[in-house]
């Protein structure tokens, strides 16, 4: 019998430090100049490239594992382990709806059905204008008056609606 | 006059129902009224029907008042709040009302009450007590306290906390840092990623009183001769990335961290890291994976992270709970403590009341109260009016509590006994539109989306339980699948690496047993 063919496409496997644009590449080196002391530094690097360019360019993966001496693949391991990094730029506002229990015993599964709905995209996806980007979370402390549902870093909502989320995608998409 | 101290709190929950345009009515209204106010902006109380809940210190003690929009504010300055006026939305002192005044406060004394980041605050009200009598201690009597408090994990897996602190203590080549001897670096690990659902304790603490989490591993560190510790903290919680930072700031320059700490020859560091949303990191060794630049994967045990834990170094690694109910077992004694609770579960335990109930928040209670009179007497039944079909409790590998579950006592031993964890206490509501067979879909397609893919049943066999469930939904062979989803149910029981793997079977088993008929 043939083996399997196998055949994965790695986003950005192939890209090298040298397509990164310098305002990119700078950030990237100030991330990791600033943290690569620090015991156990790839985490912080990478949150600090995310915050700066709002994602993990996939580009930049071969200066981070060089600089830290990993292999490239560890730091692809990494980035693409974590649900919070992104390997491609987000919309405008990342939305993140909780999905765990106890918003779902307020009706989270509701509102993350009147959400896609109202978008028009799925969970990762991003709306057309770019806007947007749906991301679903698994929990963020706010139990007690779900459904909960955050916006940006930090700005977190309790007991949202489907009406409720329509306002504030308004309110978002103005803003941006 | 002096300025009228406010207190509007800036935990998460409370700016998540609109504690910023609150905070900022009160400044505005004030300036434009000429009125000298001291805004503080607090931890919440943990009654989060009543939130923004905004109180004043007057001449008559802290006067509370919710829940107060930003609409309300200017009625209020007409109504004379600053001096505890009477207006519909004025609840009185927090410590008179039935909900509160029967909770026992050890762990969140402090928690709505002082400014969280003010190292001054925290001392006045008791803080550093702990660690000031810690400090001339030998290792072996602080652990010997914490051993004979009686206080577990309280994380979930409920392991006795001093039996993890001896166990590095007596570590091969450890000595003790306040001998000055070169020891073998030993850490400090705080659990942080709060993952589970319907818990939220953590954050309160670190939004509300962080200080008291860096006293409790400070004195972790004193114990074991550790002179790091980490707080891995996850990413979903921004507000108390915050605080934590400002309070691990204000106490450094307070000398309560660092080098000689207060002038003894103790020294102790501390770091907040953010995980990156991976739920897994919450299972200990997964988080020193973490730490140290891995992707989140669980280690086989042993050896254990006491022996070798964070970069191959003994580690003490606990639920922010944990470190956070030493400071008082240090300040009051180790009986103090034990005298709480029943059986072997001792102490209290900070209670998170979430989903589907009237009144949700935060309840620390001694062990041994009962599951209803946590859903009704203080929960207030649903939030929905309709009656409470199923509870869990513990998190999202908990299991699912029908009615006739509902009289079991808050002990880790009792809720065994009837195949439910309480773990790290949190209780979520669910009234009867509830569709069991969902949650227990759910509880399959979470663990498939959150295994860190080490051990085959966990990665493969919640993918598979998915697609069981899509079957019996179906009404695709039923009896054969629901036999397969058993025997699948067994295989990651007793199969997997971890927690995850091992208790995704409880919600899913406990829906199948206690609500047969929604899987009709």
């Amino acid at each position: 019998m043939k083996p399997a063919k196998i055949n994965v496409v790695v986003d950005g496997a192939k890209r090298s430090v040298a397509d990164m644009p310098v305002p990119m590449r700078d950030a990237v080196k100030r991330a990791i100049e600033a943290n690569r002391t620090r015991p156990g530094a790839l985490l912080p690097i990478l949150h600090a490239v995310q915050d700066a360019l709002g994602y993990v360019p996939p580009e930049s993966l071969a200066l981070i594992a060089r600089e830290l001496n990993l292999t490239r693949a560890e730091v692809h391991g990494v980035v693409t382990f974590y649900h919070h990094f992104r390997s491609a730029p987000p919309g405008r506002v990342v939305v993140q709806i909780c999905r765990a229990e106890a918003c779902q015993a307020l009706g989270a599964r509701a509102l993350e059905a009147h959400a896609k709905k109202m978008l028009g995209i799925d969970f990762h996806e991003t709306t057309g204008d770019g806007a947007i980007t749906l991301e679903p979370v698994y929990c963020l402390g706010n139990c007690g008056c779900g459904p909960s549902l955050l916006i940006g870093d930090d700005e977190l909502h309790a007991r949202v609606t489907p009406a409720v989320f329509d306002e504030l995608v308004k309110t978002a998409r103005v803003a941006t | 006059m002096s300025a009228v101290k406010i207190f509007v709190p800036r935990d998460a929950t409370a700016l998540a129902l609109g504690a910023e345009a609150t905070a900022r009515a009160i400044v505005d209204e004030a300036k434009k009224r000429g009125v000298e106010i001291e805004l503080v902006r607090n931890g919440s109380r943990g009654m989060f029907w009543l939130e923004p809940l905004v109180e004043v210190a007057t001449s008559n003690g802290r006067i509370a008042y919710g829940p107060v929009k930003a609409g309300d504010v200017a009625a209020l300055f007409d109504a004379d709040f600053l001096h505890g006026g009477t207006h519909a939305l004025r609840i009185g002192a927090v410590e008179d009302q039935p909900w509160f005044k029967s909770q026992n406060r050890l762990c969140f004394a402090r928690v709505g009450i002082t400014d969280p980041l003010s190292v001054d605050d925290y001392v006045a009200h008791g803080g550093y007590a702990g660690l000031r009598n810690a400090l001339p201690m030998a290792g072996a009597d602080i652990v010997k306290a914490v051993t004979d408090s009686g206080l577990r994990g309280r994380g979930g897996a409920a392991f006795p906390t001093g039996i993890k602190w001896r166990t590095v203590l007596d570590a091969p080549n450890g000595a003790s840092a306040v001998l000055g001897v070169q020891a073998e670096q030993k850490y400090i690990v705080c659990n942080a990623d709060e993952g589970d659902s319907g818990t939220f304790s953590d954050r309160m603490l670190m939004e509300g009183d962080p200080l008291c989490l860096v006293e409790g591993m400070a004195i972790a560190g004193v114990a074991v001769g550790a002179t790091q510790g980490y707080i891995y903290l996850r990413s979903e919680y921004p507000h108390a990335y915050r605080a934590l930072n400002a309070a691990i700031a204000n106490a450094y320059a307070a000398g309560w961290l660092g080098k000689n700490i207060r002038g003894s020859e103790v020294s102790f560091d501390l770091e907040v890291r953010l995980g990156a949303g991976a739920y897994i990191c919450g299972e200990e060794t997964s988080l020193l994976d973490s730490l140290e630049g891995k992707r989140g994967q669980v280690r086989f045990k042993p050896p254990l992270p006491a022996i070798k834990g964070l970069f191959g170094k003994p580690t003490v690694i606990n639920n922010v709970i944990s470190f956070a109910s030493v400071p008082i077992i240090l300040e009051k004694g180790a009986e103090f403590y034990r005298d709480y609770g029943v059986g072997r579960s001792r102490g209290t335990l900070p209670i998170q009341l979430a989903g589907n109930l009237k009144r949700t928040g935060l309840v620390e209670k001694a062990f041994g109260v009962t599951l209803r009179e946590l859903l009704y007497d203080y929960g207030g039944g649903s939030l929905s009016g309709r009656p409470i079909r199923a509870v869990q409790v513990g998190g999202p590998l908990g299991a699912y509590m029908p009615e006739s579950q509902f009289d079991t006592v808050l002990d880790y031993e009792a809720f065994a006994a009837v195949g439910a964890m309480l773990g790290h206490g949190g209780i979520v509501a669910f009234d009867d539109t509830v569709d069991m067979l969902e949650q227990a879909r759910y509880a399959m397609e979470f663990c498939a989306a959150e295994s860190c893919g080490k051990c085959t049943p966990c990665r493969i066999g919640s993918t598979r339980g998915v697609e069981l469930i899509d079957r019996i939904r179906a009404n695709i062979e039923r009896d054969k699948n629901l036999a397969t989803l058993d025997d699948l149910c067994n295989t990651m029981r007793f199969g997997s690496l971890c927690a995850l793997g091992g208790l995704t079977p409880d919600p899913v088993v406990s829906a199948l047993k206690h609500f047969a008929e929604d899987f009709v």
